[in-house]
């Protein structure tokens, strides 16, 4: 199928973007690579009347090293493309972990034109960035009529399909503190076909430099259920006792005994071995 | 509607420096087959998952029917077309000949594409490695036996070369 009209516009500027955006009222998408809204507006399931091309802010392109809060920080563009971080054209605070969720986003055509930026405003609870910045304890950049802010990626989504992102809002780019050589992660992803969006998401990240045992349970009907002190899970699944992530499986909404409870609780226990493996 | 908005797109295709008028709503696909007639690129299922419309835009295979033309101003788009002249795309052709790599060739546009991508990005990929780089591509033709043996031969013959020069 065929979409429907809608106007376009590609601003120069996040300000322009973002006013243009708020003359929609309600009915102007912003489009990163379209890789998701493409689809989507095809088969008529959006018709929005404009959408703002964001992909010639130069602001929203390349990544930079920076320091927030006396840390040393990276801030990735939000029209960096999945490929981009695959590849490495980026400067990497994750020692491997962000090009490796990269790589398994879709196909690498969608990877060529799609964006971080753009998936993180699309929220699918399934997607690979919304999981995997909240698991990186990563800060998600907006800016508004009112200014800019600052998201925890933790907090991003609010449901499926609605991220803490106003309709005159839109994605700047993704924060993320340099993680030291000592850190370590997982990421594990259950799909039944190559490149489809996941049934289910576990990944681990540590960095005792800074005192970090995180855990994510991914790819739920809701926001993705974070355990910030993930310790006792981690030692437990290591030692082969997986009854031990029940209670986190069933904080996260996954009841006893079913199907979602039991493949969520092989993908933490294969999250939990790969981290073992990359000690 | 009688108030259809038009958008001005200035690219390249196929080395051509083209200027068009188009509604925004139109895919990529669309604009190189109906206003540039060009269709080689084959539509398959205009929803990203098949493949089929695979083209290069700025030298990486897209998706030319969820990317809109408009949004291609100043690329440099290659359909299918464009690659008689291409060294690796006529080695590429003459092992899905040999190594029977299509039947009805509706895929094979967006396969040959992805192929070109594959032994020039991927010079050391393995079966496995073709296999999941193929992944968003369909052929119900063939059953990928041949179209992974087609691209394993190119890949080898390229690195017979490297090592003969090296």
């Amino acid at each position: 199928m065929k979409a429907a009209a809608f106007d376009y516009a590609r601003p120069a500027s996040g300000d322009e973007a973002v006013a243009l955006l708020a003359a929609g009222t309600g009915m102007a998408k912003a489009l990163g690579g379209g890789q998701s809204l493409g689809p989507m507006m095809n088969l008529r399931l959006a018709q929005p009347d404009s959408l703002v091309d964001l992909r010639a802010i130069a602001e929203l392109r390349g990544c930079r090293r920076d320091g927030t809060g006396g840390m040393e920080t990276v801030l990735i563009g939000a029209c960096t493309t999945h490929a981009d971080i695959e590849d490495g054209r980026f400067d990497d605070p994750s020692r491997g972990f962000l090009p490796r969720v990269a790589a398994g986003i879709a196909y690498r055509a969608v990877r060529n034109r799609g964006t971080v930026g753009g998936s993180l405003a699309h929220a699918d609870p399934a997607a690979d960035w919304v999981n995997a910045m909240a698991v990186a304890g990563a800060d998600i950049l907006v800016q508004g009529p009112a200014g800019r802010r600052t998201v925890a990626a933790a907090g991003w989504l609010q449901g499926a399909f609605t991220p803490a992102l106003a309709e005159d809002e839109i994605v700047l780019g993704v924060r993320l503190a340099q993680w030291s050589a000592a850190a370590r992660w997982s990421y594990y992803k259950f799909n039944r076909k190559t490149g489809e969006f996941a049934e289910a998401i576990a990944a681990f990240v540590v960095d005792p430099a800074r005192d970090l045992c995180r855990g994510l349970i991914g790819a739920l009907d809701g926001p993705p259920h974070v355990i910030a002190d993930a310790r006792g899970l981690l030692a437990a699944l290591q030692a082969g006792d997986p009854a031990a992530a029940d209670a986190e499986l069933v904080a996260a909404g996954l009841p006893p005994g079913s199907y979602e409870h039991h493949i969520h609780r092989a993908a933490l226990q294969r999250a939990a071995a790969q981290l073992k493996g990359n000690a | 509607m009688n108030d259809k908005p038009t958008s001005p797109l200035a690219l390249t295709v196929n080395g051509r420096k083209v200027s068009a008028v188009v509604e925004p709503r139109t895919h990529l696909a669309d604009f190189l087959r109906e206003q540039q007639l060009l269709t080689g690129t084959n539509i398959g299922c205009e929803q990203g998952v098949c493949g089929a419309c695979t083209v290069l835009v700025d030298g990486v295979p897209t998706r030319s029917c969820i990317t809109w033309a408009v949004s291609c101003q100043g690329a440099e788009v290659r359909t299918i077309e464009s690659f008689d002249e291409d060294e690796t795309m006529a080695e590429l052709r003459a092992a899905f000949t040999a190594e029977h790599a299509l039947q009805c060739g509706y895929c094979t546009p967006g396969m040959l594409a992805t192929a070109r991508d594959i032994v020039t990005r991927l010079p050391q990929a393995d079966e496995a490695r073709i296999r999941l780089e193929l992944s968003g591509n369909l052929c119900r033709c063939t059953g990928y036996v041949g179209l992974v043996r087609a691209i394993g031969r190119v890949l080898e013959a390229r690195r017979q070369r490297n090592l003969a020069e090296a």
